[in-house]
């Protein structure tokens, strides 16, 4: 027999669990659930209605030759922008981190300042920019960097180009988050312990902002690799990336089967690296960035 | 001769305030070194230019005659135990010890048995896989000795190593670095703005105000001979009586001193050979003091100063008691260690008529006096309000 208190102490686990599971439940589990689903089903030709009964017509199709390409094209256009995203924001947070109070608001109001524009407008301006009529096409031909017939729209470099753009304060954020909070006398304990300035952040600073750093890689891959307007608009055949596959599955080919598919690899590949930060995160104690008593 | 280690003339400006003015001094090899003062004094800053975190503005230091200024910190044969240790979050107590030896590239065998050998020293073996979060604030102090001492430097760098710890763990750190000084015997450099630690600690105490350096000295000569009202008031809590040197007994170096305000004329021991008609500030330690209802005239000597008064304030404090005593102008702040010496002597009360009575080598007497340094340390501002009053 369970005592009143013991009895009030489940009731009360299950009050604080229930609403995040349901929340889950209702909003992520069953509508990808969904998606993994109707990968199964037959489509309705013509209509691009879902049919009845079971099919692997789906699945056999996603064998097609056409598709490792582009998933090869979107996992290294990914990896890339997380990395040169990460490569920018780590001493840019760096930076601002050791900033007076004052000019650190300063410097992150100019790292905001583009979220005022709206994402299509900042697009649109990449491709003035870059057109080859457009200012910076001109000024690389007249220095003679890039041969004047060169487009420099249209492939999978501006895509990259443009998603370093787009994704670098969702970086920033959360390095400077980190850095911080960081404990910069630890910097010159290492110093004073023998290291380089170089040795010093390497051993010292980096693993003091790891949370903020395993963030900023996850804010930036998992959108990357559903990337489907920047591809979409600066990327051109040689630039497609997985999103503007399932976009045209949906809305060209009426296809919601094979769509579905396609989301259900991209969710794998997306789940896949986020339970592997969160097993890292998890098997190292959570630890305080700075020292107790300070 | 050279020295082991000279400041010579060391400036160093944060824009227009002035740090570190033009601060010379020498410390000798072996031996523990206290930089005592105020916060704001300066003195973490000169620890901050040894340690080559920052650049003096002009002069030098040199170590062993060499000159350190183009040394970066991580050259220097000099370590430092930050104020809040600074221990790598990150790392286990063992990996920190260990991270000196390991930028150095040493073996890792070599590496093992350093850090064992450290690890004991400190009494900490057990507690090697732990990271510094889940230590409390005295083994954290000692990983960061170890972690210093582990690199063998020339000199250990203190910088207010104790402020983050309670008092009870205060005191047996002390004893602890004092043991490990001995053990390491290596030069300690020793900040802090406690004065009873670096009382206790050092061989060489230098108290810094403003900047500047006001007196170099043993533990006892920055207590009992202080050279400026700073010193005197900084170090303990101290009475300062202004007035006249009246007349100097050559035979014996006393002279006599007439205070404004008092009832009598006092004695006082000359050693600094003030003149006749000099305008001097007395200054008397509390516990100098001596207070009894009856007149003691059986125990005084000559050379003892006897004035009536009248108790104002008193506070037990357990170990001793605090006196404030109404004395002419003055009122004077005395501690007796016990309120009655023998049970069948009458207590002291309040308002009681007392007599207080010093001996006049207990006086010292300074030529330098700086109204606003008297309150860093005033026993009469350190008022009865905080403490409870006896009945």
């Amino acid at each position: 027999m369970k005592t009143r208190a013991e009895r009030k102490k489940t009731l009360h686990e299950w009050l604080i669990t229930l609403p995040p599971v349901a929340w889950l439940t209702l909003l992520f589990v069953i509508p990808t659930l969904i998606v993994f689903a109707i990968t199964f089903k037959p489509v309705v030709p013509g209509t691009g209605d879902i049919g009845k009964g079971w099919t692997l017509t789906t699945f056999r199709s996603l064998g097609n030759p056409n598709y490792p390409a582009i998933v090869w094209r979107t996992l290294w256009i990914s990896v890339m922008n997380t990395t040169l995203c990460t490569l920018l924001a780590v001493p840019a947070g760096y930076f601002i981190a050791r900033l007076a109070p004052r000019a650190r608001s300063a410097y992150m109001m100019l790292v905001i300042i583009p979220f005022w524009t709206s994402f299509l407008i900042r697009i649109f301006a990449w491709k003035t920019l870059l057109h080859p009529e457009g200012p910076i096409h001109g000024a690389l031909a007249w220095l003679h960097l890039i041969d004047p017939q060169a487009l420099l729209l249209y492939n999978a470099w501006t895509v990259l180009l443009v998603m370093v753009y787009t994704h670098l304060p969702f970086a920033i954020l959360p390095v400077y988050a980190a850095a911080e909070k960081f404990d910069f006398r630890l910097l010159e304990a290492a110093r004073d312990l023998g290291a380089t300035p170089l040795r010093a952040f390497f051993a010292v600073f980096l693993p003091g902002i790891r949370r903020g750093l395993i963030t900023a890689i996850l804010v930036v891959l998992i959108p990357s690799l559903g990337s489907y307007v920047i591809p979409d608009l600066m990327g051109g055949p040689s630039g497609e990336m997985i999103g503007n596959k399932i976009a045209q599955r949906t809305f060209v080919d009426r296809n919601l089967p094979h769509a579905s598919g396609l989301s259900a690899l991209l969710t794998l590949a997306v789940l896949i690296p986020m339970a592997g930060a969160l097993l890292l995160q998890n098997k190292r104690q959570p630890e305080r960035m700075m020292t107790e008593d300070a | 001769m050279a020295e082991f280690l000279a400041f010579e003339g060391i400036s160093k400006n944060f824009g227009p305030v002035c740090a570190v003015d033009h601060v010379s001094f020498a410390v000798k090899q072996g031996e523990i070194f206290s930089l005592l003062g105020p916060s704001g004094c300066g003195k973490t800053t000169l620890l901050r230019i040894l340690g080559g975190f920052e650049e003096p503005d002009g002069g030098r230091i040199l170590l062993n005659g060499q000159d350190l200024a183009d040394l970066p910190p991580n050259q220097r044969k000099v370590n430092t135990i930050f104020q809040n240790y600074a221990l790598f979050p990150h790392l286990t107590v063992r990996q920190n010890i260990a991270f000196g030896l390991q930028i150095a590239k040493r073996p890792a065998r070599e590496i093992r048995a350093e850090v064992d050998r450290m690890l004991k020293l400190i009494q900490m073996t057990d507690q090697a896989h732990k990271k510094p979060h889940l230590i409390s604030g005295g083994q954290k102090q000692r990983v960061a000795i170890a972690r210093a001492l582990i690199l063998k430097p020339q000199i250990l760098l203190l910088d207010e190593p104790l402020a983050a710890l309670d008092l009870k763990l205060r005191q047996r750190m002390l004893i602890e670095l004092d043991q490990i000084h001995d053990t390491v015997g290596i030069t300690f450099i020793y900040v802090t703005h406690d004065q009873g630690e670096s009382m206790s600690l050092s061989d060489h105490i230098a108290v810094m105000n403003k900047g500047r350096i006001e007196q170099i000295g043993t533990p006892s000569e920055i207590y009992e001979a202080p050279r400026s009202s700073f010193v005197a008031a900084f170090i303990g809590d101290t009475n300062i009586l202004e007035g006249q040197v009246m007349e100097i007994y050559p035979q014996n170096n006393y002279c006599k001193l007439q205070l404004d305000g008092f009832p009598s004329t006092v004695l006082c021991y000359n050693d600094n050979n003030i003149k006749a008609g000099t305008t001097v500030y007395l200054s008397v330690r509390p516990e100098k003091f001596h207070v009894a209802l009856e007149k003691p005239e059986t125990k005084l000597h000559p050379e003892h100063n006897c004035v009536p008064g009248k108790v104002e304030d008193m506070v037990y404090m357990g170990a001793h008691t605090k006196f404030w005593v109404r004395v002419g102008d003055y009122r004077l702040a005395i501690t007796q260690q016990h309120r009655r010496f023998l049970l069948d002597e009458a207590a002291i009360k309040w308002n009681d008529p007392v007599w207080v009575y010093w001996h006049g080598d207990d006086g010292f007497m300074l030529e330098r006096y700086n109204e606003s340094d008297e309150k860093i340390n005033d026993p009469t501002v350190e008022s009865a309000a905080t403490a409870s009053k006896a009945n």
